[in-house]
């Protein structure tokens, strides 16, 4: 693959163990920064300001709760479009000007946008869906979970 | 930190609900985090510590933690492993996929005549072709020779699920 512009970070043995831990066990805690020093070893400032580089460098994007949208009574789906070539950016803008889209790529396929909406009601779900498909006058597919396997995202480094 | 999206009503109380709007960005990174929140709601620290651990363990938060922007971190091959498994081979299918450490989601959706894949696996890696030896090992664990790699050219939006 060329294209590396995004050439990955300088991770140093503190980085590497901040960010195999707080994917996964971020301690739920009044002071959560300075649990995860004594964990590795290390002091607050520290966590503090190896964790402040990280965000600054995109690494981290920010740490907070993940919502579970059918755990809060809510629906979601994933939803795909097939759009021509020229108007990829202004169907970008369709789509994402809907907070209820989180996740949103473009993809090697015919349908080659592919994005997740999370709504509070199923209602509100489809009217998105439906005013998408009616402002790009595209096919789309609408892709709701049946069962969920797995969702585990852990980026060991 | 936003009231722009008020049509969110769930199944939450109120409190942890707005305790949610006010850190769904993301905490400070201070020593404590949770103390501008604690006093909107005009409860104490410990108070939030409690309620976010019941949203954990009631799994209306899927967990608190970093939302990793992985294209940093040098994952930039994200491929999506599509599939059209048979009806009844769907659950234990399902559960092998969902068993490698490669694979980060694994779903069942719904097939169709245009779109003829019914279960979906995420595969990130640092290359294309780790993904695709990924993709193949899975493929002859399961028995599953046809599927296709679906791989993303450009993150057009990423912020996660907000309330």
């Amino acid at each position: 693959m060329a294209a590396v512009q995004n050439r990955p970070i300088e991770l140093d043995e503190i980085d590497r163990k901040l960010i195999n831990l707080i994917q996964l066990e971020f301690p739920i805690s009044a002071h959560p920064f300075e649990e995860i020093a004594a964990e590795i070893g290390t002091t607050e400032d520290i966590v503090i300001d190896k964790l402040s580089r990280l965000k600054n460098e995109g690494v981290i994007r920010r740490i907070g709760p993940i919502i579970n949208t059918r755990g809060i009574g809510g629906t979601n789906t994933l939803a795909a479009v097939k759009v021509p070539e020229n108007q990829i950016e202004k169907a970008a803008a369709v789509i994402n000007k809907y907070d209820e889209v989180s996740h949103n790529y473009l993809r090697n396929e015919e349908y080659n946008i592919w994005f997740t909406v999370s709504a509070p009601t199923q209602d509100r779900l489809n009217q998105i869906l439906s005013e998408i498909q009616t402002e790009l006058d595209c096919p789309l597919l609408d892709l709701p979970t049946i069962k969920q396997f797995k969702i585990q995202v852990n980026f060991h480094v | 930190m936003s009231e722009q999206n008020p049509i969110w009503k769930s199944d939450m109380d109120e409190t942890d609900e707005k305790l949610i709007r006010l850190i769904q960005d993301g905490i400070e990174f201070t020593h404590a985090p949770f103390a501008a929140a604690a006093e909107e709601l005009g409860i104490s620290e410990d108070e939030i510590v409690v309620r976010l651990k019941k949203l954990n363990e009631q799994k209306k938060i899927r967990r608190f933690g970093a939302s990793i922007g992985h294209i940093a971190l040098g994952f930039t091959a994200n491929g999506m492993g599509v599939w059209d498994i048979p009806e009844d081979k769907i659950e234990e299918i399902g559960q092998k996929m969902a068993s490698f450490h490669e694979v980060s989601h694994c779903y069942h959706r719904p097939r169709s005549a245009e779109w003829p894949y019914n279960m979906y696996t995420m595969i990130h890696g640092r290359t294309q072709e780790e993904c695709y030896a990924a993709a193949e090992k899975i493929s002859k664990a399961v028995g599953i020779p046809e599927y296709r790699l679906v791989f993303s050219e450009r993150e057009l939006k990423k912020k996660g699920v907000r309330i």
